[in-house]
């Protein structure tokens, strides 16, 4: 029972973190075409920025806003300067965002060293606390809170905003987005930029519990990606179930086969491209 | 005509270079033959079927893993180590691409390094049987006999060889290529939907490209475990399949020529780079950035004017 309850609650702190990057990454995708390879550099980067900050102020707030302060900074300059002269050219784009990918991991290293850093808790979410009897910490707990919380918000925001049908109607007929006189390379960049931050938010909250280390960019990266296929293509709902069902499996898969730690998440993604080729969630 | 006695030239130009020049050269000399025949097998699904994979090295990495296991663990025969590593890849291929192929064009890039990740994953964390980030060395090169007077097991003796399975592969894909099947291959690259209308299965032909393109990877892996008689898990890295992505762009996808091109220019980069810093991994990106930044056209043009039928 113990073994249980921490275990389905580890998987869910985790697939929490896993939200925040593949929510981004599935708007990006499903609305700019854009097969974002430098997402988990904005989860590195700006769990480093957190870092910095909170040695500065002290204060996790600060850390978890300056961080995706930050990385919408540079999600929007990317999509700016670089992604908008490449629209819909799938294969620069990808190598674009790779040699990103490539800068910021060497320029982090450099920077900070190839030493796993572990970002300290915020002072009141350290500890732990009894639930049904069992111990377990706090910050964990704050996590799903979190993401429970970012994930309403998100749906809400795409689902009943009017910037959020424009996202929609754009991820369906983007010349007919222009036609009718929006700004889509302003949707783009916002786009770009949320996504981008929520990445960076989620390199500050998932590094009190997984810790900062070059090659974290690219782990978080493939999770992402698997929970976006899974989850299908530019769908909240659809990122929000697939990031609990690869957390959980990440979690108990690390446990029971901790050799084939990628296997087990690719046997979900096998079975879900075989059954629905549009992901759980998927536009066809 | 004047194109075969081109190649005869460059072919006896590369003999005499490599027998009379420091061993180091000749073998960087062989690695760049040997990434001009992995770099024109991603050719084949990324230039002429417009595939973009990016988990090419699965096939590379998988075929020199397999063959390097049986020769050093189990001492099989070259002949049976060979074809073993290649059906292996070739198999890996069949069953990735089953997924792979399943998914809409944009998945496709995501799924392929998805997928040859998880192959890295498990060459890093199998230590017993790969040594794990150690990687292992292989006991001997394949040899087949002193064959005109060459050992194989000289590093001139092995460029030969290896020459040989290049030009080999070159003229095998050539004729791949300007083949009906590689002419239905462009057509599904150009207009999948209209190829479809005209009665030809497109999945079944992307489904044999892709067998077709990881062996001719495979064999590109195969000969890069035996140039060093050593494997390690980079062989099977997104690193490794960047930078083929990468031969393939810098040269002109959807050529035979464009990516042999890219291999030699990659690897004479890699040698001048490394002389001068460790910051490999920043250049690269760096270089990456800017070709997608300032020739994306330039390298793409052949391919891509002829698929919207403009003028870029």
């Amino acid at each position: 029972m113990t073994f249980w309850v921490i275990n389905l609650l580890n998987g869910f702190s985790f697939a929490m973190v896993l939200f925040l990057l593949a929510a981004g990454l599935t708007l990006i995708f499903g609305l700019l075409r854009v097969i974002n390879l430098a997402h988990g550099s904005f989860y590195l980067l700006g769990g480093y920025v957190g870092l910095a900050v909170m040695q500065a102020t002290g204060s996790f707030v600060a850390a978890l806003l300056a961080a995706f302060l930050a990385m919408a900074v540079l999600g929007a300059v990317l999509q700016h300067v670089c992604l908008a002269r490449l629209y819909k050219q799938d294969l620069p784009q990808a190598l674009l965002t790779l040699g990103i990918l490539f800068v910021i991991a060497d320029v982090a290293f450099l920077w900070w060293g190839g030493n796993p850093q572990l970002l300290p808790q915020p002072e009141m979410l350290q500890g732990g606390t009894r639930l049904f009897g069992i111990p377990y910490p706090i910050y964990r707990l704050f996590l799903i809170v979190m993401g429970i919380a970012a994930a309403v918000l998100m749906w809400l925001f795409i689902e009943r905003t009017k910037f959020g049908a424009v996202v929609r109607a754009g991820m369906d007929d983007e010349e007919m987005l222009r036609g009718i006189g929006i700004n889509a390379p302003l949707v783009f960049t916002a786009i770009l930029a949320l996504g981008a931050g929520l990445a960076g938010a989620a390199g500050v909250l998932g590094a009190p519990m997984l810790g900062l280390y070059p090659g974290a960019d690219f782990e978080v990266l493939l999770l992402a990606f698997v929970v976006v296929t899974v989850g299908g293509l530019g769908s909240i709902k659809g990122a929000f179930l697939a990031s609990i069902l690869i957390g959980l499996i990440d979690n108990f898969g690390t446990i029971w086969f901790p050799q084939f730690s990628l296997f087990t998440i690719i046997v979900p993604m096998v079975a879900v491209l075989a059954l629905r080729p549009t992901g759980l969630m998927g536009r066809a | 005509m004047r194109r075969g006695f081109a190649v005869v030239a460059v072919v006896a130009a590369l003999i005499v270079l490599a027998r009379y020049q420091p061993p180091y050269y000749t073998s960087l000399l062989t690695l760049a033959l040997i990434y001009g025949v992995f770099a024109m097998s991603l050719d084949l699904l990324l230039g002429y079927t417009g595939l973009p994979s990016l988990g090419h090295a699965a096939y590379f990495g998988s075929a020199a893993y397999v063959a390097a296991l049986l020769v050093g663990k189990m001492g099989a025969p070259f002949a049976i180590a060979i074809p073993a590593g290649l059906l292996a890849a070739v198999a890996i291929a069949a069953l990735f691409n089953l997924l792979a192929l399943r998914t809409a064009q944009g998945y496709y890039l995501m799924i392929s390094l998805a997928l040859s990740q998880v192959l890295w994953s498990l060459a890093v964390s199998w230590r017993s049987v790969t040594g794990g980030d150690d990687g292992m060395s292989i006991a001997r090169r394949p040899n087949f006999g002193d064959w005109l007077g060459l050992t194989l097991d000289t590093d001139f003796g092995y460029f030969v060889v290896v020459l040989v399975v290049f030009l080999a592969c070159l003229g095998a894909l050539r004729i791949l290529v300007a083949s009906p099947f590689g002419y239905a291959l462009q057509g599904i690259r150009e207009n999948e939907s209209r190829m479809r209308a005209l009665g030809y299965n497109a999945w079944a032909y992307k489904y044999a490209v892709s067998l077709i393109a990881g062996l001719f990877a495979a064999i590109a892996g195969e000969l890069y475990g035996f140039l060093h008689s050593f494997i390690s898990p980079a062989a099977l890295s997104i690193d490794l399949s960047a930078q083929v992505l990468l031969m393939v762009l810098v040269g002109a996808a959807g050529t035979l020529w464009g990516p042999i091109f890219g291999a030699v220019l990659v690897v004479v980069l890699q040698n001048v780079v490394s002389t001068y810093t460790n910051r490999w991994l920043f250049v690269v990106g760096a270089i990456y950035v800017l070709i997608a930044m300032f020739a994306p056209k330039g390298l793409f043009m052949r391919w891509r004017m002829r698929a919207r039928g403009e003028a870029a």
